[in-house]
This record gives structure tokens, sequence and C-alpha cells, in this order.
């Protein structure tokens, strides 16, 4: 277990800008997701922490250390690859001590910690085998145990379960969460998966064009998106945003989106009022909008989506879609017009010119 | 349809008669005896079989010692391409450097050259140099033949080997080097050994450069070739010999085509 401190990293290649002045720092023993979509330098990061790519300005310190300078195979890091690259001209009990192989532990305490890693990953029968002989699956989960058997400090997974599918990654999902109690690792999980950063991180690193854009619990990235694009990228479906602009009625604060006033919770009200009449970006996500008589905003149904336990329902709302998350059941049918109460506990807003949050007071 | 595979049966059957023909010629009259040969019009298929015409090229003078000298120049041209050949090749797959699309066009643009306009002013610089008639000199030039091939080889077999695996083994704790003598060598063993075969056939048939850079220590082929033209040697050790230098390349190919497959790009999983 270490803690990992990034100081002002850059890394560019050629005139590419991949990583953009990332400060982060991951606490000891914690599983840090680092998220985001395709090209935002989320393994360009994780390659600079393990030492594969050196960066262009910035340090990077590991526990006590500071390892810029340090070769991979001395900073007690360990890493599952994307390919997971399993050596393949070694069988699988070669792979898995490998690296300790490497670092001259003796051959019975090889043994006995392979089986105990073997076990863990549920491997056993597979150590005599050739990679080749292996399922997807069964590859991943001996790359997962060729790192966590030399005990990193840090352990670095880039995507691993991208390459598997749906209902193996849901599995091996919950194994890694179990894995993270098991191992006494610090863990920096790169994807690009939303729901798998959402169910592993102790916290998640949003990223975008190299850049940092928020380091927070999933609860807190969640309901509290520190913008636009943090808000559209994390929840599926995502934050729906209405164009409004604020409007003061007998002293009352109130946001005008189309026709309708909506209320502006308590909690915004002075920053809201220092704002004049600017016009904002009302986020709301689905699930709290409700579709109940009177509610503030009207519009009329587009799509109705049955999906079992809940209907996600398109409504035009001042020119508009907005998704609507309501309950199974009896839903409105297609071009009816519905009254929207979204929940003012709930709602999020964002300045339009720079897409970042407005803070609550 | 199968006008179609009448054409692609025919195809085949042509190219492999201009192939095997000329083999199939020489073997039978390699093991013809003597009467036989001289006989007019020659038999296509020898009443008898002799080795006597073999046994007479394989003792005369100087065959065994050219087979020897062939081998050691073989060895040799081995030994120094890889030396010179492999690190490039590594380099050339795995560095991304200035010049490096330069130095390729260089590599291969020595192959412009034919060996036999080079080998008579070589014949003078290794004259001056003191290395003529020596099999090191024989072996340079073969090594200056090869080196192409060898690198093109070397490139994309290191090319093919994924290099996370080197990186997956330097963060397990290998160095740079480490990470290629463990993992990169052992992947890429099977076609460099392939690649060593194809540059040993290549010195064993090299005739016209050893001809001419050999006076007394010559090369199997060096020998033959100046025994054909040269005092006309009898027409049964001519048909001999020419079967007798055929026979390793034949063997060796027959037995490393699987090899030859991905060596050209073609890979197999």
């Amino acid at each position: 277990m270490a803690r990992i401190s990034l100081d002002r990293l850059w890394k560019r290649f050629g005139k590419v800008v991949a990583v953009r002045d990332l400060t982060l720092e991951i606490a000891d023993g914690e599983l840090l997701v680092v998220l985001g979509p395709s090209g935002c330098g989320k393994t360009t990061a994780l390659r600079a922490i393990a030492g594969l790519d050196r960066p262009d300005a910035g340090r990077i310190r590991i526990g006590d250390r500071d390892v810029t300078e340090v070769p991979p195979g001395q900073r007690g890091i360990a890493m599952v690859f994307q390919s997971y690259a399993v050596f393949p001209h070694m069988r699988v009990y070669d792979n898995v001590v490998f690296g300790l192989r490497m670092r001259g532990v003796d051959a019975a305490e090889q043994r006995r910690r392979a089986q105990e890693v073997a076990s863990l990953l549920e491997i056993g029968e597979l150590l005599d085998r050739y990679p080749a002989q292996l399922s997807g699956g069964q590859r991943q989960r001996v790359a997962v145990a060729r790192a966590i058997v030399v005990r990193p400090e840090v352990l670095l997974m880039d995507e691993p379960l991208s390459n598997l599918d749906a209902l193996l990654r849901l599995h091996m999902r919950a194994e890694l969460k179990r894995l993270h109690r098991e191992v006494e690792s610090t863990i920096v999980y790169v994807t690009h998966d939303q729901v798998e950063a959402l169910s592993l991180g102790d916290r998640i690193a949003v990223m975008k064009e190299g850049a940092l854009v928020q380091c927070d619990t999933p609860t807190r990235v969640y309901h509290e998106p520190a913008s636009v694009f943090v808000g559209s990228f994390i929840g599926s479906p995502p934050m729906n945003f209405l164009a409004g602009r604020l409007a003061s009625t007998d002293g009352e604060i109130g946001v005008r989106v189309g026709d309708h006033v909506l209320a502006v919770p308590s909690s915004y009200r002075r920053t809201l009022a220092a704002r004049g009449d600017a016009e904002v970006l009302l986020g709301v996500r689905p699930e709290a909008i409700a579709v109940r008589d009177g509610g503030p905003l009207a519009g009329s149904v587009m799509v109705v989506e049955p999906l079992g336990s809940h209907h996600l329902l398109t409504v035009t709302v001042a020119g508009a879609r907005v998704k609507v998350m309501m309950d199974g059941g009896d839903a409105p049918q297609p071009g009816q017009t519905v009254t929207l109460a979204p929940d003012p506990a709930r709602v999020r807003f964002m300045d339009p010119r720079t897409g970042l949050a407005i803070a609550a007071a | 349809m199968t006008l179609r595979r009448l054409g692609f049966a025919s195809a085949v059957v042509m190219i492999s008669a201009w192939v095997l023909l000329p083999i199939m010629l020489i073997a039978l009259a390699a093991f013809s005896p003597r009467d036989v040969l001289y006989q007019w019009p020659r038999p296509l298929w020898p009443s008898t079989f002799t080795l006597d015409t073999f046994l007479f090229f394989a003792g005369s003078s100087g065959v065994l010692a050219a087979t020897w000298n062939s081998v050691v120049v073989a060895g040799l041209t081995i030994a120094l391409s890889f030396a010179i050949a492999a690190p490039t090749g590594y380099a050339l797959a795995r560095y991304r450097f200035a010049g490096r699309d330069a130095a390729n066009l260089a590599i291969l643009g020595t192959k412009m050259f034919p060996a036999t306009v080079l080998s008579i002013p070589l014949a003078v610089t290794f004259l001056r140099w003191g290395l003529y008639d020596t099999l090191l000199g024989v072996a340079i030039v073969h090594t200056a033949l090869s080196i192409p091939f060898v690198v093109v080889i070397v490139t994309s077999i290191f090319a093919g080997v994924a290099f996370e695996l080197e990186e997956a083994a330097m963060t397990l704790g290998c160095s740079r080097a480490q990470a290629f003598l463990r993992i990169a060598l052992p992947m890429a063993l099977p076609g460099l050994a392939a690649a060593g075969i194809f540059t040993f056939v290549l010195s064993w048939n090299e005739v016209f450069a050893s001809t001419i850079l050999t006076l007394d220590n010559r090369t199997l082929p060096a020998l033959v070739l100046s025994s054909v033209s040269g005092a006309g040697a009898p027409l049964h050790y001519r048909f001999a010999g020419g079967f007798f230098m055929v026979i390793p390349a034949l063997v060796i190919i027959f037995l490393i085509r699987r090899y030859l497959l991905s060596l050209w790009g073609v890979t197999v999983r």
C-alpha cells in the first residue's frame, strides 16, 4: 500500500498534448478509477505512474519516494494491461511466478504464493497450460494473478474488463471489488465505462482532453457533477440540461424555461441572485423528475420506452428533449401532454458559457 | 467451373514441371552409368542405375575440401550477418528515430548492385588487403549479400512480437535488456532459425563472387563452375556435381517450408 502523488504532469506526443498539467493525490489503499472517453489521457497517465512513459514535466511520488526517474521494475508497481500481455511461450505457472523469479524469491516461496493467488482467482487447474489454450477471461485472470503475486504497493489496471463479454464483465467486476478487500495495494483503475467506475471506485477521477475535470466519490460525481461534461458522461441515461434565464419576480428568484418559471432551491438563492438575469443551464437527472399533475414544467411526450421496472420517457419541454424516468405501471401515451416536477434538491445549475457548475451557497 | 479448375490444374502442372524437370533430369543423369550418358539419343529413363558417377564426383580431387570450405563460409556468413543484422532489425522494429526510413531504404538499396559486377573491384581491394583467396573474404561478401534479407526478416519478426509483452516484463522487474533476452528473443527464435537457414542456403549456392574471389580455396559452387567452364570436365562429373550441390538446398527448404510462410508476412497464429 502506498500513497501516490502526481504533481503537474505534462506529456506530449508530437504536437498532441496527451496529459495536461495533471495534479492528483491518491490515498493509501484506495481504489481510484480514472474515467474518461477515448483519448482523454487516462492510459497515458497510468503508464506515467508505471514508468513506461517519461512525462515531459512534473513529478511522480509513490509512498515517500520520488520515482520520476526510477525504472518500472523498481517502483513497487505491477500492471495489468488491456491486452493482458500474458507471455505466450511460458506456462501459466511460469507466467504467474515471473515477477517473483526476477526478484530472487526462492522456489518454495514462489510455489506457496502462486497457489495462494491461484485459489484467489480460481486458476488452480490452469497452471500447467499454455496461454494459447486459455479463454480470454482465463487469460485475464492469469494477468491479474501475475500482478498481485508480487504484492505490489500499487496495482495499475488498464481497462482490464473491456475485452470480456458482458456477462463475464459483470462477474469480474464483483470479483475485482472482492479482490480489492483481499489485496493490500493501492489500485489505479483506468476505464471508459462509467458503470464500472461508479461500481468499483472509492473515488473517480474524471478526465477530458488531457485534463482532470473532477475527482470525487461516486456519489458526489453522480449527484454533484462539476461540469456539463461530467453530468452527461456519468449516468445512463445522462443528465438533462435545460436552457433557462434567471428572472426575479416579487423578490423571489426563479428560472424561466420556455414559458414556465421554476422556483430556485434555497441552497442556490444567494449565488444565483448575484447573477442578475443571466442565462443558466438547469441540470437534472431523469430519475429526479416526477410526472405529476400541477408540475411547473409542461411538455408533450414523444417516446415511451418500457424497460420493465420503469419507463423511460422522452418529453419535449420548451423545444428541448428531456428524458424522464418513471415507475413501471401506467405510462402516458406518445402525444400526450404531461406536467413535470423536477426535485429541487437534485437540481444543479451550470454556467452555459463555461460549462462549469455554479456552486451552491 | 470445371474449365476454371482445369485451367488452374494445368497452371499448377506447368509451374511444377518448370521447376522439377531440370532437377529430375540432373538427378537421373547423376545416377546413370557413364556409358548411358554418352549414348545418343540418350534414353530418358536409364536402363541401369549406378552410384559410380556420383562416387567419381565425390572422390575427385578438391571436392571434399571445397564442400568443407562452403560449410565454413556459410557458417561465417550466418555469424557475421546475424551479429550485424539482428540488432539492426530489432532497432528498426522497436525504435522510432530520425533517418529510420532512410536507413531501411539504404539497406534494401544495396540489393540493386549485382554481386557479379561488384566482385571484380572487390577482388582488387581484397588483394590489397590480403583477403583474396580466403574464406573470410568470401564470407564478407556473402554477409553483405544476405544482410538486407536478414534485416527485413528480423524487423518483421520483432514487429510481430508485441512490445507490451516486454513492457509487462519490465514492470515485473526486468531491465530493457533482460526483457529482450527473456521475452522477445525466445518468441523470435523460430523465425530467427528460419532466417539463419535461409542465409545458409544463400551462401551455399552463391557462385559468382566465390568464383572470382577464390583461387585455391574454392567453395563447392566455385569449384564446379570452374571445372565446367574450364578444361572440359567429363559430362557425368558435371551432372553429378550439379546434383550434389542442389541436394542440401532442396532438403533444407523442404524442412523449413512452414517457417518460410511466416517469414514472408503470412502469420500463422
